[in-house]
């Protein structure tokens, strides 16, 4: 049986590691500042202990006044999984950092995050529109989107 | 003497022969060998997620019908499980039960697709395909049985099932479970030491365990390259913690190895389905529930092992009749991931098999 | 008119005539023309329908069984269908090429059987050089699929053409000296004296002989498993991939004109022609072209396709190795007069010599890695 790690225990390491990076932490995931996603995202791939080597999925939810990016994170040496969010406030011109440099995977999803939701992945290597053609007007997953 | 050469892009797809769907792919070309990959997506682009968000929860299951229409059962027991664990609601005994042998009936079926259509794509004309096309047959007539459709199941329900199985499931099913061994070894007969298959296969487009892993492959892409992870063992969903079965794995993760992992899988399928109709017990085939389902605010993650990968459904509700967002993942978009590493520097031909032995379906990419 | 008949006679260099033949060259000429015309549509629509059905017997299903009796018709349904389909030629094509290129692939392959004997004497014209003339003859079917290739201007046509060339270039080699083992032991060139000269079937002689024939046959004319030119899993339908309507029949037309004149040369080098008991000479060479062909049905249903490295190495480090092999062991029994006084004893050195050689040979193959060439 995958072990959902406590938000809160895992949210302690990285405030030791980085402290001010968090948002708030629950028994089910941890929110991290979008800043910060990177670091934390990397403390979680390289810690000794948490080892996330696996990215299950990303997907975002938007709830009109911000962006919820979630990462699903699975070890599949430790068998134990942790979902991590980021929010995004910026409604004209989301950025976050891009998350393929440590998990290749993300690839299309971020690609289709920016496609489907108009949120921009700094450092993705080909951030294009995934499903839709380049001209398209509007991200069709946004809740302000007929 | 040294000539000139100038590399070219060739346009594979939408419409081609062996891109199993509408899919594109923009190679570069220097000859005949791959330089560069862009694959590209969106010709079967239905919205489905969006649609979802404007349908009942019940309503959303023929929608997950189209995904991955290969293995329509398996898109159906997702996304019910999705709900399930959302709505707290547990399912009948008997209910886990068939969801179980017809979802692995399903992988069955599934899998003989796309070790037919990898056969295919190696250039054998057909005959592999249509063996295996004869064995499905036999398990779309099986769902037929259950469902009275054969490709769109629309079979399960939040709770449970649409409806038990009929009189004639079970002796039909026995039948195939008979018949299914002697098929598999006449494949094997005719496959495993075939030195054509071999010579294209065997250490073309190698995908290494840390690799797959890091670009999130899943399923059988991602046991083939000798990582030993089945959610069906590591994270059990339903009732996969009462079956005895094996995580078969293979070594180098190339394409032939990706073409054993699915004819053995499809054997450990079977050694469940034989379980399963063993213990099978009486009873009701789905929990009362009312005529809308209204979960309580807050979000729910559930994954299964499909025959492509691992396939889940990241729900979110806010306490209505329509959920507030439906997240697919899909395992064929993302097993593509390592599909640019993997086929540089090979040829177009080995592109064409690489591409075969990921085993795509473009319904459920695009979705 | 008698000179002239005389001066042709000459120039194109026959060996003979039958001297009961009535109405003297020009009659010969057209009946064996309209025999020949006649022959190679049906036996195209013919080999057509038994590779459909044959095919589908294979693959556990009917095939074609609604027109005509057993679906006999569905050739001939076929043929209206694209004879009344439209003509596309794509804007960007070079359409004198485009439009030439079906003829120049098909003239040849009807041309193969004028030297092929219907019976003893039965030909158009029993040229010396006959076997020559057909190894020619076949090649020049390249320079009509290359054109098709190049003038449609459509990148997997050209890949396609691209593959043709490098195989029958490649190919041309092994069958050759395939055929140079056959010359020797019935010392003519002849068809007609090779198909005389074999009171044993030389595929018994020769077993090695036509194994490479057999190959090498099969790659020329883009049989499975070296369909590669028209792999329709990889490059769409390879060369004919911008054709439509007639021009496509053209095409198909030679795919198979071309299966059924590697069958009958087959049948004529090694499996004795027109000869045979109680059926008439025809219908006994029809029956072992049909049985050729049969049999590059099975390997098409039955094997994967190889890769154009794999094809040239095949070609290269497979069959070239083994047919010097064939051709410096069959000149040695000839020089020791075998075949004409220790038949029963060539026969069984020469399948001793095959398996030998082939399963040393194929050995030796692997171990270079198959012939893959790594990237």
């Amino acid at each position: 049986m995958t072990v959902s790690l406590s938000g809160k225990e895992v949210a302690l390491k990285i405030e030791g590691e980085f402290p001010g990076s968090l948002v708030e932490s629950s028994q089910e995931n941890l929110v991290v500042k979008s800043d910060h996603l990177l670091d934390a995202a990397r403390f979680l791939k390289e810690t000794d202990g948490l080892d996330f080597d696996y990215l299950n999925f990303v997907t975002a939810v938007d709830y009109y006044d911000h962006f919820e990016v979630s990462y699903m994170l699975s070890s599949l040496e430790h068998n134990h999984c942790l979902t991590v969010k980021t929010r995004c406030y910026d409604r004209e011109n989301p950025v976050l950092p891009s998350v393929v440099g440590l998990w290749q995977g993300a690839d299309f999803q971020e690609r289709e995050i920016y496609d489907l939701f108009g949120i921009t992945f700094e450092g993705h290597p080909n951030l294009k529109r995934i499903f839709l053609w380049a001209g398209f007007e509007g991200h069709p997953l946004r809740k302000d989107f007929i | 003497m040294a000539v000139r050469t100038e590399p070219f892009v060739l346009n594979m797809g939408p419409v081609h022969p062996s891109t199993h769907g509408v899919f594109r792919m923009r190679v570069t070309l220097d000859g005949e060998v791959v330089v560069d990959i862009e694959p590209i997506f969106g010709y079967l682009h239905r919205g489905i997620e969006k649609l979802a968000e404007q349908r009942t929860y019940t309503g959303i299951i023929p929608l997950t019908d189209r995904l991955d229409y290969i293995s329509s059962m398996s898109n159906n027991f997702a996304y019910c499980l999705a709900v399930e664990k959302l709505a707290g609601i547990k399912v009948p005994e008997r209910a886990e039960y068939i969801r179980v042998i017809i979802a692995e009936l399903q992988r069955v079926a599934a899998l003989l697709i796309a070790v037919g259509a990898f056969l295919n794509d190696c250039g054998a004309f057909f005959t592999p395909f249509l063996y295996m096309f004869r064995e499905r047959e036999r398990i779309v007539d099986l769902f037929e049985m259950v469902s009275g459709q054969r490709l769109t199941y629309n079979y399960m329900r939040v709770g449970g099932v649409s409806q038990d199985l009929p009189d004639e499931f079970m002796p039909a099913l026995r039948k195939f479970m008979n018949m299914m061994p002697r098929f598999m070894a006449e494949y094997d007969r005719l496959l495993v030491q075939n030195e054509i298959l071999i010579a294209r296969a065997k250490g073309v487009g190698i995908l290494t365990g840390e690799q797959a892993i890091n670009c999130s492959a899943s399923g059988p892409v991602l046991r083939a390259s000798g990582v030993k992870w089945d959610i069906r063992k590591a994270d059990p969903y339903s009732i996969y913690d009462r079956f005895d079965f094996a995580i078969p794995t293979q070594t180098t993760g190339d394409c032939y190895d990706r073409y054993r992992q699915r004819v053995e899988e499809t054997r450990q399928s079977l050694h469940i389905i034989r379980q399963a109709m063993e213990q099978i017990p009486s009873g009701p085939v789905r929990a009362e529930l009312p005529q809308l389902i209204r979960p309580p605010a807050g979000e729910a993650y559930a994954h299964i092992e499909a025959p492509k990968g691992e396939l889940g459904f990241y729900l979110v509700s806010d306490n209505s009749i329509a959920p507030y967002r439906c997240h697919i993942r899909p395992p064929s978009l993302i097993n593509l991931t390592a599909l640019r590493d993997m086929v540089r520097g090979w040829k177009i031909a080995d592109l064409i098999i690489i591409f075969g032995s990921i085993d795509i379906t473009v319904g459920e990419i695009d979705r | 008119m008698a000179t002239i008949e005389l001066n042709i006679y000459n120039l194109v260099n026959f060996q003979s005539i039958p001297p009961d033949w009535p109405g003297g060259f020009w009659w010969h000429w057209l009946f064996f023309t309209v025999v020949i015309i006649g022959f190679v549509l049906t036996m195209v629509m013919g080999v057509i329908y038994i590779e459909r059905r044959g095919m589908a017997r294979m693959q556990s299903r009917l095939g074609p069984n609604r027109t005509g009796p057993f679906g006999l018709l569905q050739p001939v349904a076929d043929a209206i269908k694209v004879l009344l389909k439209e003509n596309i030629v794509p804007d960007a094509a070079d359409k004198l090429i485009h439009w030439l290129a079906p003829v120049v692939a098909f003239a040849p392959a009807l041309m193969i059987f004028a030297v092929v004997p219907f019976g003893n004497g039965v030909l158009l014209a029993d040229l010396n050089v006959g076997i020559l003339y057909v190894v020619a003859i076949s090649s020049v079917s390249t320079v009509g699929i290359f054109m098709a290739g190049w003038g449609s201007s459509n990148k997997y046509s050209l890949l396609g053409a691209m593959r043709n060339v490098a195989a029958v270039v490649s190919y041309e080699i092994p069958l050759v000296l395939a055929i140079v083992g056959v010359v020797l032991i019935s010392g003519s060139l002849s068809l007609n004296q090779m198909v005389v000269a074999q009171d044993v079937p030389f595929i018994l002689l020769q077993p090695l002989g036509f194994l490479l024939f057999f190959a090498a046959g099969c790659a020329e004319i883009n049989r499975s498993p070296f369909d590669l030119m028209e792999a329709d899993s990889e490059i769409v339908a390879g060369f004919h991939t911008e054709y439509s309507g007639m021009k496509f029949a053209m095409f198909y037309l030679v795919e198979y004109a071309e299966a059924v004149a590697i069958s009958a040369i087959i049948a004529t080098l090694f499996l004795g022609g027109w000869r045979g008991p109680i059926l008439p000479p025809w219908l006994w060479f029809v029956v072992k072209v049909i049985i050729v062909f049969f049999a590059m049905v099975w390997t098409r249903t039955t094997l994967p396709r190889i890769r154009i490295d794999q094809l040239m190495a095949f070609a290269w480090k497979f069959l070239f190795p083994m047919s010097l092999f064939n051709l410096f062991i069959t000149a040695l029994q000839v020089l020791a007069g075998w075949p004409t006084e220790l038949v029963w004893a060539m026969i069984i050195v020469n399948f001793a010599v095959m398996a030998i050689l082939v399963l040393v040979w194929s050995k030796l193959f692997f171990k270079l890695g198959r012939g893959r060439i790594e990237v």
